[in-house]
């Protein structure tokens, strides 16, 4: 991938020199018998906002929580701005946590609970009432101080969280699905906010969340995790357009998957034998050994459908229209090829009176050979 | 839904509906007005009643107390009542320090019950769960022996030569019996042993509410165990703490059997004073009028609580 002058600065992990702020060394935590994170190494720079995405019961929300101290790695070590975490109890640490169900002090004011911490500090109460108050009117909850967590609605609560969480100016803050409970549109807009003020403070951001779109749009970077591993890490880009594994290519966004077997490798162009395709041509790649097994991923978007065959493209087949979903901005189409394979497929629809691709219609359906990623996992 | 609507749908249901609506009597109406009419039964009437007596003066008859209505001379109907009762309890000394002791007694008691059950249903709500119901067992378990039994075993424990004076004696801690029983520190021993699952259960169902994510959060802000209890924990905890110390407080203000058995004679408890008016002097009006001055000694404290309560919710 390119990499455009000055990024290093603001994208430190792509430099080898660059001295990650929190790292997260071969942790292991167990339950019993059951592994919940596995083995897991992690390096996050200072003004990061990182996101672990995985499904429910993945591990994201474990780590997150030996991070904060709510749980003690089996073995491993976590080092925050080079202090080892180990033996440094939750209410001793660098760091602050927003919760999933924000658990804010019920029997506090508004006002009382963002200055909870600070009080704790120990300073003094109008200092501490003040920036409480300084906290509050950034998170334009100024009006409500004095309430009560109950008589708030579900995003007013979600910000007295973050600006309790934020105002002891914490090094590393923790959100647990910070946005998990709110409703789509006020998600969506809460999102950008929430970037807007990480960038403002510079401070350091994980975020667990199981909503890829989520993950997708905060992240400067994105772990991927499956059963306590953490299968991929990179940025939204390089997540999506360079998958490692089938399971990421399928998590993140939808994909269509083709098994076969590397058939030619020409330097300039490489075959695969896939059993649903046949014969596909791709970019070379590196790595891959004649015969090895592989997996040909290709998103839905990148297909290129027409009704008259295409002149140029090397790979096109030819199908059925047998499903259409028309949701606005694109359409969604699941094609039958004449050997009964089902592909995906999406168009975005740019111009308001094209004559759609419909039920039922034959169409030629292609991609160009670098719209594939082989994977071999 | 189903099972509702073939209920309500039946004919003999449909048939008593249609009977009470005609006499405007819905079926919401007849499920408040069961445990009401129970309450007007069996507490309200009794408590007019008491009030009646209290107001009379006692005679050697039989009711031992003077009629509220009488003939005059002249044949007229003459309402016989006076405070009279009330004045005297006011005036006479034991009463007053007969209700005061048993306010202290009763609020000493209280405290002690919720110093040593609170840290219990703490820790059983904090229990894992096949610990936690047997250790909820074990707290319930004592009443399944007889209340009276149970402040027996204690005489045994107290006496001087019960089983903790001869411990204290054969360990060589002491030369001569320690006498307990037969003192308020018995008396003690005695309600806090009998209230104190009444303490711990409306503790516990309070404490096991308590989500543990507030916990971490005032860990997470920087509050160390300690401060987290008194910031989070106890405030939280306040209406487990308010229903139990009444459960404690209410019976122990009245609590006549555990004075008796375990007290000695400097052990004034308004509770023996009435049962000594009762029987021993046999002055039902004296006796009455000292229940009812209980009843609102004890009913104004919970008035008041409840009001503070509800003005904590609104505001």
């Amino acid at each position: 991938m390119a990499q455009p002058a000055g990024a290093c600065e603001t994208k430190p992990w792509r430099s080898e020199a660059a001295k990650p702020f929190i790292s997260v060394r071969n942790i292991v935590k167990q339950f019993g018998d059951f592994t919940a994170v596995a083995n897991v190494d992690l390096d996050i720079y200072k003004g990061e906002l990182f996101c672990l995405l995985g499904e429910s019961g993945c591990g994201k929300s474990t780590l997150l929580r030996m991070l904060a101290g709510f749980e003690h790695p089996t073995s491993g070590t976590i080092t925050i701005d080079g202090e080892n975490m180990a033996r440094v109890p939750p209410d001793r640490r660098p760091t602050n946590m927003m919760f999933q169900s924000y658990a804010l002090f019920p029997h506090m004011s508004v006002e009382k609970n963002v200055a909870y911490g600070l009080l704790r500090e120990g300073l003094p109460r109008a200092e501490a009432y003040a920036r409480a108050g300084e906290m509050l009117r950034m998170v334009k909850l100024e009006k409500l101080a004095r309430r009560k967590p109950d008589q708030l609605s579900g995003g007013q609560r979600q910000r007295v969280a973050l600006a309790r969480a934020l105002v002891k100016k914490p090094k590393l803050l923790l959100l647990d699905e910070p946005l998990g409970a709110l409703d789509k549109k006020l998600r969506e807009e809460t999102q950008f906010e929430l970037i807007k003020i990480q960038e403002s403070l510079g401070v350091t951001f994980i975020v667990v969340t199981h909503d890829q779109d989520e993950a997708m749009t905060l992240a400067t970077r994105i772990g991927v995790m499956k059963d306590g591993v953490i299968e991929q890490i990179g940025e939204p880009r390089e997540i999506y357009e360079t998958p490692n594994s089938r399971f990421v290519a399928d998590f993140i966004g939808s994909v269509n998957l083709f098994e076969g077997k590397i058939d030619a490798a020409a330097p300039d162009l490489m075959r695969i034998e896939t059993q649903d395709l046949g014969a596909v041509l791709l970019p070379p790649q590196s790595g891959l050994t004649l015969g090895q097994p592989v997996w040909g991923a290709v998103r839905p978007e990148r297909f290129a459908l027409s009704r008259a065959k295409p002149e140029t493209a090397p790979n096109a087949w030819h199908g059925v229209v047998e499903e259409m979903g028309y949701i606005g901005h694109m359409s969604h189409y699941r094609i039958r090829l004449a050997n009964g394979v089902l592909i995906r497929a999406s168009q975005s629809n740019r111009l308001r009176d094209e004559d759609p691709i419909s039920w039922d219609e034959k169409v030629w359906i292609s991609v160009q050979p670098s719209a594939f990623r082989v994977l071999t996992r | 839904m189903s099972a509702g609507n073939a209920l309500t749908r039946s004919a003999p249901w449909r048939g008593t509906a249609w009977a009470m609506g005609k006499l405007g009597i819905s079926g919401r109406t007849l499920v408040i007005a069961i445990p009401m009419l129970w309450l007007l039964v069996f507490f309200l009437a009794p408590f007019f009643v008491l009030g009646r007596i209290s107001l009379a003066e006692a005679i050697i008859a039989r009711p031992p107390y003077t009629p509220l209505f009488e003939r005059g001379p002249d044949g007229s109907l003459q309402i016989i009542a006076s405070l009279e009762n009330y004045r005297f309890l006011l005036e006479d000394a034991l009463y007053r320090n007969a209700y005061l002791s048993s306010i202290r007694i009763a609020l000493v008691s209280t405290i002690f019950a919720l110093l040593i059950g609170y840290p219990i249903a703490y820790y059983i709500a904090r229990a894992p769960e096949p610990k936690r119901s047997l250790l909820l067992l074990m707290v319930i378990l004592p009443f399944w022996t007889s209340f009276l039994l149970r402040v027996y075993a204690w005489m045994g424990f107290l006496r001087s030569n019960g089983v903790i004076n001869n411990t204290l004696i054969s360990l060589g801690l002491i030369d001569s019996p320690i006498q307990m029983m037969q003192t308020d520190f018995a008396v003690y021993i005695g309600i806090v042993y009998t209230y104190l699952p009444f303490m711990i259960l409306p503790l516990y169902a309070n404490l096991t509410k308590l989500d543990g994510a507030l916990l971490e959060a005032a860990a997470d802000l920087g509050a160390s165990p300690m401060v987290t209890f008194f910031t989070v924990t106890l405030p939280l905890s306040l209406p487990g703490i308010v229903a139990g110390s009444m459960l404690v407080f209410i019976p122990a203000i009245g609590e006549y059997v555990i004075p008796a058995l375990l007290g000695g004679p400097d052990t004034l408890m308004i509770g023996r004073v009435l049962w000594d008016e009762f029987f021993g002097s046999r002055d039902w009006p004296v006796a009455s009028a000292v229940a009812i001055v209980m009843l609102f000694l004890v009913v104004a404290p919970i008035m008041w609580l409840q009001s503070v309560q509800n003005r904590r919710e609104e505001g």
